[in-house]
């Protein structure tokens, strides 16, 4: 125990020795939460439209005007010219054509359904569907309005039989940065964790220092443990920071318990720690490290959840997502900070955090060798 | 062979009886098809300076890494302090010092940071540490150097530094392996002082050179070629048995490596560092 303090104590001399890597630690993540959580956005906003209105009609003016007033559409062009309007979404210059034939007005005040005719720029999928729904949504409050405003008009069929109110829960605005803030803390606490931790080993064996070590009677264990304690130590004060920030920033709600996170991210952070120190045992330079780690976080950050949902993921996705401990880490960050949940709720994640965490410590500890 | 051995160290007036603490039978190491160490054997004695020689590539630093428990052997008995190089070499390690070639203390850590870093693996009492610190030092005449960092200070400083963290634990035995390349002569001559007072207090002090001057002051010496020892014996009987006036005369008439030798080069590198 004595002898893992003096290294501890040795592994936080050279870190804060270094003057970059000392401030980078800090400052890092608090620049990646002040550009990350802004800037990831699923949020369809300003959508330009190019609308072809063939029947100038005051309806077809109403449905327009309305369009114009919502948040998400920007009129940008109108045209008479369905080759023109084409061309525009062809060239990136509108993401959405809006076509209202002739008689459309005419079709509503006989009663009939009016037609309107919509392209949409579906190089993201993402963002198509999602104007397209915004788009519904819009035409919708117009059908119910005319429905209003002329009882008599239609059968009454169409509309307001049924009466869908909803709300959303955990997130009601359905604040975008409410959803990623949580996600972009558990990006913080990996790289941390994983980038410092691994190219601190491999550096001493580039440097020659680790012969000196592995030829004293240090115990394997000892001395990982040694290189996990301090970056586990700073991946929480980052954690605290990252909080902070979320809380004065971005008036993140907190419902659960912050000693909850916190328990919950120790456990990830030792089996990321595990995962590195193991990388790093088999790399003989920083930069093989580089490349294997750097494989590894894409794969962990992108299949975790963070951006788009993993019970959408195919069948092997979600298989090999149980030993990504991002996975849990994501569900658990979110759960706790939007929901309020308990221990209960999410003890299955926890288990599985920790089993994954005393897995990948000990094939660290295995695969490092003392002799060759 | 190893009969010859021990007759040749009788006639060296290190007695028989003499506490063995480094015995080395049939040594063999190999990697893949290279074959490093080939059929090794010597002792090593209680004190003694046992000088370790050969060209670059000859294996020396292969066998140094066996018998200081960083690499393991591929076959042979290797007993150091009492203990078996292939399973115990974590007891090895804690009764031995080692000097690596390559300056092994950390850079960015100051000179006393350094030595209670070392002490506290070796499991010595913080109060021990403070005292062994401030004899080391003072030895050094160090004194005003104790709060700076490695990295600045010259390299033979930091060579005497490190020898002498190497044998800050009392070890049985300490490996240093040339441990004064690149060092200046004056500073050569101190790091030599140092290590008769190492063996004076009993540690025993096993030393690889390129350096012929330092062998001569070695007690015995082995000169290594091709992953062989071919000689061992005192440095004055290596001179008479091979008529030469000095060591480096020895050494060049047995440890030339051919030139033509295609072998030198496809040596594996772990034969060399």
């Amino acid at each position: 125990m004595r002898t893992i303090l003096y290294l501890i104590r040795k592994e936080f001399l050279q870190i804060f020795r270094d003057k970059f890597i000392g401030k980078a630690i800090f400052g890092v993540p608090i620049v990646q939460m002040l550009i990350l959580v802004p800037a990831v956005t699923f949020e369809i906003r300003n959508v330009n439209l190019c609308v072809i209105d063939m029947d100038m009609s005051a309806e077809s003016a109403k449905l327009i005007n309305r369009l114009e007033g919502s948040t998400f559409f920007r009129i940008k062009f109108t045209t008479f010219s369905e080759n023109e309007a084409n061309q525009l979404l062809h060239r990136n210059k509108c993401d959405m054509v809006l076509q209202i034939p002739l008689g459309f007005a005419k079709n509503l005040g006989a009663g009939k359904p009016g037609r309107i005719m919509a392209s949409v720029n579906a190089i993201n999928a993402v963002s198509a569907q999602l104007s397209w729904a915004y788009l519904n949504g819009v035409i919708r409050d117009h059908n119910m309005n005319i429905a209003a405003e002329n009882p008599g008009l239609f059968s009454g069929s169409a509309f307001s039989q049924t009466d869908v109110s909803n709300r959303y829960w955990y997130n009601e605005k359905l604040n975008y940065k409410y959803f990623m803030l949580p996600g972009i803390l558990g990006i913080l606490v990996t790289a941390i964790a994983f980038l410092l931790a691994g190219l601190n080993l491999v550096r001493e064996k580039e440097i020659g220092t680790i012969e000196q070590i592995n030829v004293t009677p240090i115990k394997k264990y000892q001395f990982i443990t040694a290189k996990m304690v301090p970056f586990f130590l700073i991946g929480l004060v980052d954690l605290a920071l990252g909080l902070l920030l979320g809380k004065l920033f971005f008036r993140i709600p907190f419902e659960g318990s912050i000693a909850l996170l916190f328990m919950c991210s120790a456990i990830f952070m030792i089996s990321v720690l595990g995962l590195a120190l193991f990388i790093s045992t088999f790399s003989s330079t920083q930069q093989q490290f580089m490349f294997v780690a750097f494989f590894f976080m894409i794969v962990f950050i992108l299949m975790s959840g963070i951006f788009t949902p993993v019970e959408s993921m195919p069948g092997w996705a979600q298989k090999f997502n149980l030993i990504n401990p991002l996975t849990y880490l994501m569900r658990i960050n979110r759960m706790v900070m939007l929901k309020g949940s308990a221990f209960g709720d999410i003890s299955r994640e926890i288990c599985s955090m920790i089993v994954i965490a005393i897995a990948f410590t000990f094939i660290a500890v295995r695969r490092y060798r003392k002799t060759a | 062979m190893a009969k010859q051995t021990v007759s040749e160290t009788g006639s060296t007036g290190v007695p028989l009886t003499s506490n063995t603490v480094i015995t080395v039978r049939n040594l063999v190491k190999k990697f893949g098809n290279f074959i490093a160490n080939d059929n090794l054997n010597f002792e090593v004695f209680r004190g003694e300076i046992f000088g370790f020689l050969g060209a670059n590539g000859a294996g020396k630093t292969t066998a140094l890494r066996i018998l200081s428990g960083l690499s393991s052997p591929t076959s042979g008995k290797v007993m150091v302090a009492g203990y078996d190089a292939k399973k115990e070499p974590e007891q090895i390690k804690k009764n031995i010092g080692y000097m690596c070639q390559k300056f092994s203390l950390y850079n960015d850590l100051t000179v006393r940071e350094n030595i209670m870093l070392y002490g506290g693996i070796y499991g010595m009492s913080k109060k021990l540490i403070l005292e062994r610190t401030a004899k080391l030092l003072e030895r050094l005449q160090f004194e005003e150097y104790g709060g700076r960092l490695i990295a600045d200070l010259p390299l033979g400083l930091k060579q005497k530094l490190a020898f002498s963290v190497a044998v800050m634990h009392e070890p049985k035995i300490v490996f240093l392996d040339e441990p004064t390349g690149g060092v200046d002569p004056i500073t050569r001559r101190q790091f030599w002082e140092m290590i008769y007072e190492t063996a004076a207090r009993g540690i025993t002090v096993f030393v690889t050179t390129h350096y012929m001057d330092e062998a001569e002051y070695c007690d015995r010496i082995s000169i290594m070629n091709e992953g062989r020892i071919v000689a061992l014996d005192t440095p004055a009987n290596l001179k008479k048995q091979y008529n030469a006036d000095s060591v480096e005369e020895v050494f060049i008439k047995i440890a030339r490596p051919s030139p033509a030798d295609p072998g030198m080069l496809q040596k594996n590198p772990k034969g060399n560092n």
